[in-house]
C-alpha cells in the first residue's frame, strides 16, 4: 500500500486535496438541481474519505515531526504563508473529520426538508474548515480556518434548527467569537514579538514558537489562548452554550459538533496552548486548575446529565463530561495521558457522533426528544435498541469498546501525575452508568405502552449503513488499539519534550519541535533551506514535501 | 514466553487454549445473528399488535431451532477443550504459569498491555468449572427457556456471558482482567433485564450494573497505584517483583488491597454492596443458577485468590476480607430465614456461601477458598436449576387457570415431592451439601474454610479471626436451617396450590432434569477432591479410604505457593488446634453432627407450622418483619445514597448551571448588549452581519494574494 501511494504521490497532494475538494463539492451542489444535492454532497464526502484513508498507510508512525509538509506564501509582506502538514496528533483529528462529515450528509437525508442545497453547500464547507484547522502549520491560515467552521455551523443551527434555533446559534456563535478575538490579539503579539526579535515576520508554526517569552507574558497569553480552546472544548463553566447548541441544532450538525468541532479546542490545547508557553502550562497552580476542571466536568456535568428529560440534552452534557477525561489527560502530561486524551477525542467521536444520529432516527420517527415519551421501544426496534446499546456503553467506558481504552489510559496519565485527581476522577466511572443506564432504560425498555411507539420502524438499510461502520470502529478500537496509539505516540512524546524542555540542550525551537532527523542529530527546521537540504540527504522521502518557507524564497 | 517448564513429567504443552474463549464467541455472534434475525420478526408481530409466537401452530422457525444446538455446543466443546488441557496439565509439571499473547492490546509510553491468556492450576480450575458447569445449565435452559420468543438472544447473552467469564478467568494481567470483569457485569445486567418490558425487571439490572461499577472504580484505582509501582500489570511480574517491592503491611500494598477488596465487594456482592444481588432474581432462573450463583459472583473469590501475594503482604487487607465475609455470611443467612420468595432464599444463601469463600482467602487458605467456590457452584447451580424446575412447573400449572399467584411463593407450594420426585431428591442432595453434612461436598470445603479461621486465632490480629470463626459456626447453622425451611416449605406437607392447579404440576422434562443429576452426583462427590489429611485418615474418610486427600489443595500449590510463604514468614502459619481448643477431626464431627441435628430438629419445627398461600398471609410482624425486610437496607440507602445524589443532580442542573453559570454567561451577553447599542450607531450589531464582513474580509485577502 505504501508502494502504490508513494507512486501516485499521494503525500504530495493529499492535505491540498482534502482541503479544496470539499469546495469543489460545495461548488458543484450549489451549481447542480436541488434534488441532486443530497447525492452529490455524499459523493463528495464519500470520494474525500477515501482519498483520505491513505493517511493511514502514507503515515509514518516512526517520526514525531511535521509530514506531508508543504508550503507556499500567501501574503507575503505579512510574513504569511499557506503552510499544511499533519503529524500524529492531527492525523485521527483529520480522518474523524472526513469520516464523520460522510455519517452526517447520511444522516441528513430525511432530516434536512428545506434549503437543500445550501445546507449540503455549508456542510461541505464545514469539511474544509475543520480539516484546515487540523493540518494548518501557520498560525494565520489556522486563524481563518478556525473562523471560517464558525459560520456554517451558526447557519446550520439557526437555519434548520429547532424552535429556539436564532437564540441557540447566536449563543454559539457569540461565545467562540469572544474566545477567538482574545486568541486573534494573543497570536497577533506572539507575531509582533517574534518580529521584533529576528526581523523577520513570519506566522509560521515552529517560528512562533521559537519566541522568548517571560513567564508573565506566557501567562497572559496563555490565558488568551486558553479561553478560547476552552470555551470550544467546552471545559466548565464555559459548556452552557453547548446543551442549547446540541439541542436546537439538527441531527447533522450535531453530529459535526460533538464528532468534530468540540476537538478543535482540545486540538488547539495539544498543538499550541502546550508547546507555546510550556512553563505557563506546567505551572503547578495552572495545571492544578484545569484539572480541577477537568474534574467539574467529569463529575459536574454527568449528574447535570442525570437528571435531563431531554435525550438529547442529556448526551450533549456527557459530552463535555467526556472532554473532562480529555483535558485531565493533556495537563497531565504525560504519554498516558495525552494518548488517552487522544482515544477518548477519538472515540467520543465517534460514540457520541452516534449517540447524536441515533437520537436522530428517534426523533424522525416520533418527533419528540423526551425521554418520557418513549419506553419499551426495544420491543419493536431491536436493531436500534442494539445498536444504541452498544454506542451506549462505548460511552460510558466499558472494556472492549473504545471508550474504555481513552479513559483508562487518560486516567491512567492523570494518576501518574496527580494521584488524587485521578481518583477523583476515576469515580466518573460510577457516575456515567447513572446518567446513560436509567436513559437507555427508560427510551428502550420498560412497558410498550403508547401507540405511537408501537409503529415505530425499525433501521433502514440506510441507517444500517451509517451506524454499521461506526459501532465495527468503536469495538475495534476497544479491542486493537494499538495502530491508533503507535501513530501517534511519537508525536504526543514530540509535544511532551518540548513542553518539558528535555532536549533543552537542544538549539531551540527544532529540537524541541522534534526536528531532529536520523542518528546523526542534524537539526531541521521548517524555516532553513540548508537544514532542509540536511534532511532531504538524511530522509530523502520526506524532502520532496519539506518546501522552505516562503518568506525566505 | 513460555513459563521455565521443567522437571520429571516434561513441559505442559496447552491444546488450543485460545479455543476455550473463542468457542463461546463464535457461539454469541451466530445466536446474536439469529436473534437480530428473530428481532426483526417479531417487531414486526408487535407492530401489527400481536404477541410474538414461534412456537404454536407449525413448525419452529431455523431461528428457534439452531440455538438448542450452537449455545450448548460452544460451550461444551469449550469443556472438552478445557479438559484435555487439564489432563494435559496434570501430567506436566508445571511450577510456573503458561502464558499465550495474541496480540499487543495497549502499547503506550512504558504501559504495554497484551491480550495474553495465562494457563495455570488455579486459571485451569475455574476454566472447568464456568464450562463445566456452564454447559450443564446451557443444557438446561433449552427446557427451561424453550417457549420464550427471544430464545436465541437468551442464548446469545448466555454465550458471551460465558465468553466473559473466561477472559476474566484466564486473563494473564490486571487488565485484561477487567474486561472479563466488566464484561460479565454487562452480561450480568442485559440478562437480569432480559424481560426488559417489565420494569422491575430491568431496573434490577439497573441496579446490578450501576452497584458493581462502584465496585470497578476500586479495582481501577488499585490498578493505576499497581502499575505507578511496578511499571507493568501482567500478574507473573507483579506477583514477582510483590515480596522485593512492597513492604510487609505498609500503606500500599494495604491500599491496593482495600481497594481490591472494593472490587469484590461489588461483584461478589458482599457488605456493603450486595444490594444488587438479590433484585438480580429477576432474570431467568438458569441465569441466576450461572451467573449469581456458580461463576461470576465467584470472581472477587478468584480474584483474591489470584492476586494472593498481595494480599498476604497485606495482613489487614485480608483481614478486612475475612470480616467482611464472616459479617456478609451471617447477616445474610438471618434475611434468608424470613423470606418466602423461593429464589430469594436462594440468592441470601449465595451471598452468605460467598461469605465464606471470602472468609477462606481471607486467613489465607487459598485453596480452600477456591475448593469451596468449585462445591458451591456445583450444589448452588443444582439448587437454583432445582427451584427453576419447581418454578416452571408451578407457572404451568398456574397459567392454566389463570391464576393471579406467584409462582416462587413457597407460601403457595407444599407438598411437591409428589409431583417432582426427581426434583426432590436432588434438591435435598444440594441441602445436605450446602449445610455441611457429611460426606457431601459442603462438607469438607465448608469446614475447611472453619478450620483455617480458628487455626489464625493465635497470630496477629487473633482475636478478630476468633470472632470470624464464631460467625462462621454460627452461619452454618443457620445455613441448615433456612434450607430446610426452603425444604419442607416447597415439597413437604399439604400443598397450598390450589385444587385445580395441583393437577397440571408435573416433573420437569430429561433435558431438565438430567443436568440435575449430573450436578448432584458433583455435590455428593465433588468434595472428595480436597480431604484433609486428618479427616481422611479417621473414621469420616473410611480410614483412608477416600481417595485424594488434599488434592486440591497441592494442585494450586504453584499459584498459591508464594503467599503461603509470605504468610507462614510474616504471620507465622496456621495453628494445629482451634481457639477453644480440640483438633479437625474433632470439630469436623461436631459441627455435622450439630448441622445434622439443626436440620433435623428445624424440619420438625417447620412442618409444624401452617403456613397459608400468599395471598391469605399477612406481613410477619417483629424482629422477623425486620429480617422480612431485609433489614431495611435498600430503604437505608435510598434515603442516604439514592436520593441525595439525584437531589444534587437536581440542584447541579437548575440552580448551578442554569441559573449561575448560565446566569452570569447571559447577563454578560446583556451587558454587551448594552454596550452594543452605542456601537448600533454604527453597525447593525447582528450576528449575520458579523459572519458577512468575516466572509468579505476572507474573500479581500485571498483576492490579494491570488492577485
Amino acid at each position: 500500500m505504501h508502494g502504490f501511494l508513494a507512486a501516485l504521490g499521494y503525500e504530495g497532494w493529499i492535505l491540498h486535496a482534502l482541503l479544496w475538494l470539499p469546495l469543489v463539492g460545495m461548488l458543484s451542489v450549489l451549481l447542480a438541481p436541488s434534488s441532486r444535492a443530497k447525492y452529490l454532497a455524499l459523493g463528495w464526502s464519500l470520494l474525500i474519505l477515501v482519498l483520505s484513508l491513505g493517511l493511514w498507510w502514507a503515515f509514518d508512525p516512526a517520526t514525531g515531526n511535521f509530514q506531508m509538509y508543504s508550503s507556499r506564501p500567501w501574503i507575503r509582506p505579512w510574513g504569511v504563508n499557506y503552510a499544511v502538514a499533519v503529524d500524529g496528533i492531527s492525523l485521527f483529528m483529520v480522518l474523524l473529520t472526513t469520516f464523520t462529515t460522510v455519517v452526517a450528509i447520511l444522516g441528513s437525508f430525511n432530516y434536512i426538508k428545506k434549503y437543500e442545497k445550501a445546507f449540503y453547500a455549508l456542510m461541505l464547507l464545514m469539511e474544509t474548515g475543520v480539516i484546515g484547522v487540523f493540518v494548518a502549520v501557520d498560525l494565520f491560515l489556522f486563524y481563518v480556518f478556525w473562523e471560517i467552521t464558525l459560520v456554517p455551523m451558526y447557519f446550520v443551527i439557526g437555519v434548520w434548527g429547532g424552535e429556539r434555533r436564532i437564540y441557540s446559534a447566536v449563543k454559539f456563535f457569540l461565545f467562540t467569537a469572544f474566545g477567538s478575538l482574545l486568541m486573534l490579539v494573543a497570536l497577533l503579539y506572539l507575531y509582533f514579538q517574534a518580529r521584533a526579535a529576528t526581523g523577520v515576520a513570519s506566522f509560521a508554526y515552529a517560528d512562533l514558537m521559537q519566541v522568548t517569552l517571560s513567564l508573565r507574558e506566557q501567562m497572559w497569553l496563555f490565558a488568551a489562548f486558553c479561553l478560547a480552546f476552552a470555551i470550544k472544548v467546552p471545559v466548565f463553566p464555559f459548556h452552557t452554550w453547548l446543551p442549547d447548541a446540541h439541542v436546537e441544532a439538527p441531527t447533522p450538525g450535531s453530529v459535526i459538533l460533538a464528532a468534530v468541532l468540540l476537538k478543535m479546542g482540545t486540538y488547539g490545547f495539544l498543538r499550541f496552548l502546550l508547546p507555546f508557553f510550556p512553563e505557563a502550562a506546567q505551572h503547578p497552580t495552572v495545571v492544578t486548575l484545569m484539572m480541577i476542571l477537568g474534574i467539574i466536568g467529569i463529575v459536574y456535568t454527568a449528574w447535570v446529565a442525570a437528571v435531563q428529560p431531554d435525550a438529547k440534552k442529556l448526551v450533549a452534557y456527557t459530552s463535555v463530561a467526556h472532554m473532562g477525561f480529555v483535558v485531565l489527560g493533556i495537563f497531565a502530561m504525560t504519554v498516558n495521558g495525552l494518548q488517552g486524551g487522544l482515544v477518548v477525542m477519538i472515540s467520543h467521536g465517534i460514540s457520541t457522533g452516534a449517540l447524536f444520529l441515533l437520537l436522530g432516527m428517534l426523533y424522525e420517527r416520533r418527533h419528540t426528544r423526551l425521554i418520557e415519551d418513549f419506553g419499551g421501544i426495544g420491543r419493536v426496534t431491536p436493531w436500534l435498541a442494539t445498536a444504541f446499546l452498544i454506542t451506549a456503553l462505548t460511552s460510558i467506558g466499558l472494556p472492549g469498546t473504545s471508550g474504555f481504552i481513552g479513559e483508562f489510559l487518560s486516567l491512567v496519565g492523570t494518576f501518574e501525575a496527580r494521584p488524587v485527581m485521578g481518583i477523583i476522577a476515576a469515580s466518573g466511572v460510577i457516575f456515567a452508568a447513572y446518567y446513560m443506564l436509567p436513559m437507555v432504560q427508560k427510551v428502550f425498555f420498560n412497558a410498550l405502552e403508547k401507540k405511537e411507539n408501537r409503529e415505530m420502524d425499525d433501521l433502514s438499510p440506510r441507517e444500517i449503513a451509517i451506524l454499521g461502520p461506526m459501532v465495527a470502529l468503536m469495538i475495534w478500537i476497544g479491542f486493537h488499539p494499538t495502530p491508533f496509539l503507535s501513530r501517534m505516540e511519537a508525536s504526543v512524546v514530540t509535544v511532551l519534550e518540548r513542553v518539558q524542555g528535555v532536549r533543552a540542550n537542544l538549539p531551540a525551537p527544532f529540537g524541541a519541535l522534534g526536528g531532529v532527523h536520523g542518528d546523526g542529530g542534524e537539526v531541521v527546521g521548517y524555516g532553513d533551506p540548508q537544514d532542509a537540504e540536511l534532511s532531504a540527504v538524511a530522509e530523502p522521502q520526506l524532502s520532496e514535501n519539506h518546501v522552505p518557507r516562503g518568506d525566505e524564497e | 514466553m513460555e513459563g521455565d517448564v521443567h522437571g520429571a513429567h516434561g513441559a505442559f504443552e496447552p491444546f488450543l487454549p485460545g479455543l476455550v474463549i473463542l468457542l463461546p464467541l463464535v457461539g454469541f455472534l451466530l445466536n446474536g445473528a439469529l436473534a437480530l434475525a428473530a428481532g426483526r420478526r417479531s417487531a414486526e408481530a408487535v407492530r401489527q399488535g400481536r404477541e410474538p409466537d414461534f412456537m404454536h401452530g407449525h413448525e419452529r422457525p431455523l431461528t428457534h431451532r439452531l440455538p438448542t444446538w450452537i449455545g450448548p455446543g460452544v460451550v461444551g466443546l469449550a469443556f472438552v477443550v478445557a479438559l484435555i488441557n487439564f489432563v494435559r496439565m496434570m501430567g506436566a509439571d508445571l511450577h510456573e504459569p503458561v502464558i499465550r499473547t495474541y496480540w499487543t492490546w495497549m502499547a503506550t509510553g512504558s504501559l504495554k498491555v497484551e491480550a495474553a491468556i495465562q494457563l495455570d492450576q488455579l486459571s485451569m480450575v475455574m476454566m472447568l468449572v464456568v464450562t463445566g458447569v456452564g454447559f450443564l445449565i446451557h443444557v438446561f435452559s433449552v427446557g427451561y427457556m424453550g417457549e420464550d420468543p427471544g430464545y436465541p438472544r437468551y442464548f446469545a447473552y448466555l454465550n458471551l456471558f460465558v465468553f466473559f467469564m473466561l477472559i476474566l478467568v484466564m486473563g494473564a494481567s490486571f487488565p485484561v482482567l477487567f474486561v472479563g470483569w466488566e464484561g460479565v457485569g454487562f452480561c450480568s445486567y442485559i440478562l437480569i433485564g432480559y424481560w426488559f418490558t417489565d420494569r422491575e425487571k430491568a431496573d434490577a439490572g439497573k441496579k446490578a450494573f450501576i452497584v458493581n461499577r462502584i465496585g470497578d472504580f476500586g479495582f481501577l484505582v488499585a490498578m493505576f497505584l499497581l502499575y505507578t509501582t511496578f511499571g507493568t500489570l501482567n500478574f507473573v511480574e507483579i506477583f514477582d517483583q510483590a515480596p522485593s517491592v512492597l513492604v510487609y503491611g505498609g500503606g500500599l500494598v494495604t491500599a491496593v488491597t482495600l481497594l481490591l477488596l472494593l472490587g469484590a465487594t461489588g461483584k461478589s456482592a458482599q457488605i456493603p454492596l450486595y444490594v444488587w444481588l438479590p433484585d438480580a432474581m429477576a432474570g431467568p432462573t438458569p441465569v441466576s443458577a450461572l451467573i449469581h450463583a456458580a461463576t461470576m459472583v465467584t470472581a472477587g473469590v478468584y480474584m483474591v485468590a489470584r492476586t494472593s501475594v498481595l494480599f498476604a503482604l497485606a495482613p489487614a487487607g485480608s483481614l478486612a476480607v475475612a470480616l467482611i465475609g464472616a459479617a456478609t455470611a451471617l447477616f445474610a443467612a438471618t434475611i434468608g430465614l424470613a423470606q418466602y420468595d423461593i429464589k430469594r432464599v436462594l440468592a441470601y444463601s449465595t451471598i452468605s456461601q460467598l461469605g465464606y469463600m471470602f472468609v477462606g482467602v481471607g486467613v489465607g487458605a487459598y485453596a480452600a477458598g477456591i475448593f469451596h467456590l468449585m462445591t458451591h457452584a456445583f450444589f448452588k447451580a443444582l439448587l437454583f436449576l432445582g427451584s427453576g424446575a419447581v418454578i416452571h412447573a408451578m407457572h404451568h400449572a398456574l397459567h392454566h387457570t389463570h391464576s393471579q399467584a406467584d409462582p416462587q411463593d413457597m407460601r403457595n407450594m407444599g407438598g411437591l415431592r409428589k409431583f417432582m420426585p426427581i426434583t426432590w431428591i436432588v434438591m435435598w442432595v444440594a441441602t445436605l451439601a450446602i449445610a455441611g453434612i457429611w460426606p457431601f461436598a459442603g462438607f469438607f470445603s465448608k469446614d475447611e474454610i472453619i478450620w483455617y479461621a480458628g487455626a489464625r486465632a493465635e497470630g496477629p490480629y487473633g482475636q478478630w479471626y476468633t470472632l470470624i470463626w464464631v460467625a462462621c459456626l454460627a452461619a452454618a447453622m443457620l445455613t441448615a436451617i433456612y434450607m430446610t425451611r426452603l425444604m419442607v416449605m416447597t415439597f413437604h406437607g399439604r400443598n397450598r396450590t390450589g385444587e385445580k392447579e395441583a393437577h397440571h404440576l408435573h416433573e420437569a422434562p430429561p433435558v431438565m432434569w438430567v443436568p440435575l443429576v449430573v450436578l448432584a452426583v458433583l455435590s455428593v462427590f465433588g468434595g472428595w477432591v480436597n480431604v484433609p489429611q486428618a479427616i481422611q485418615e479417621s473414621f469420616l474418610g473410611g480410614f483412608g479410604l477416600l481417595p485424594m486427600a488434599e488434592w486440591l489443595h497441592h494442585w494450586l500449590h504453584p499459584v498459591t505457593g508464594p503467599a503461603e510463604e509470605i504468610l507462614t514468614r510474616y504471620a507465622g502459619g496456621f495453628a494445629h488446634h482451634a481457639p477453644f481448643g480440640g483438633g479437625e477431626l474433632l470439630w469436623a464431627v461436631l459441627s455435622t453432627s450439630a448441622a445434622l441435628a439443626v436440620v433435623l430438629v428445624s424440619a420438625r419445627v417447620v412442618s409444624g407450622i401452617a403456613y397459608k398461600p400468599a395471598h391469605e398471609d399477612v406481613e410477619p410482624t417483629g424482629l422477623r418483619r425486620v429480617l422480612y425486610r431485609k433489614y431495611y437496607v435498600d430503604e437505608l440507602y435510598d434515603a442516604l445514597v439514592v436520593r441525595p445524589v439525584v437531589r444534587l443532580s437536581r440542584f447541579a442542573w437548575k440552580i448551578v448551571d442554569q441559573g449561575i453559570v448560565d446566569g452570569v454567561a447571559n447577563g454578560l451577553g446583556y451587558l454587551a448588549r448594552a454596550f452594543g447599542w452605542i456601537a448600533t450607531l454604527f453597525q447593525t450589531g447582528s450576528v449575520n452581519t458579523y459572519a458577512f464582513f468575516l466572509v468579505v474580509g476572507v474573500l479581500v485577502v485571498l483576492w490579494r494574494v491570488a492577485f
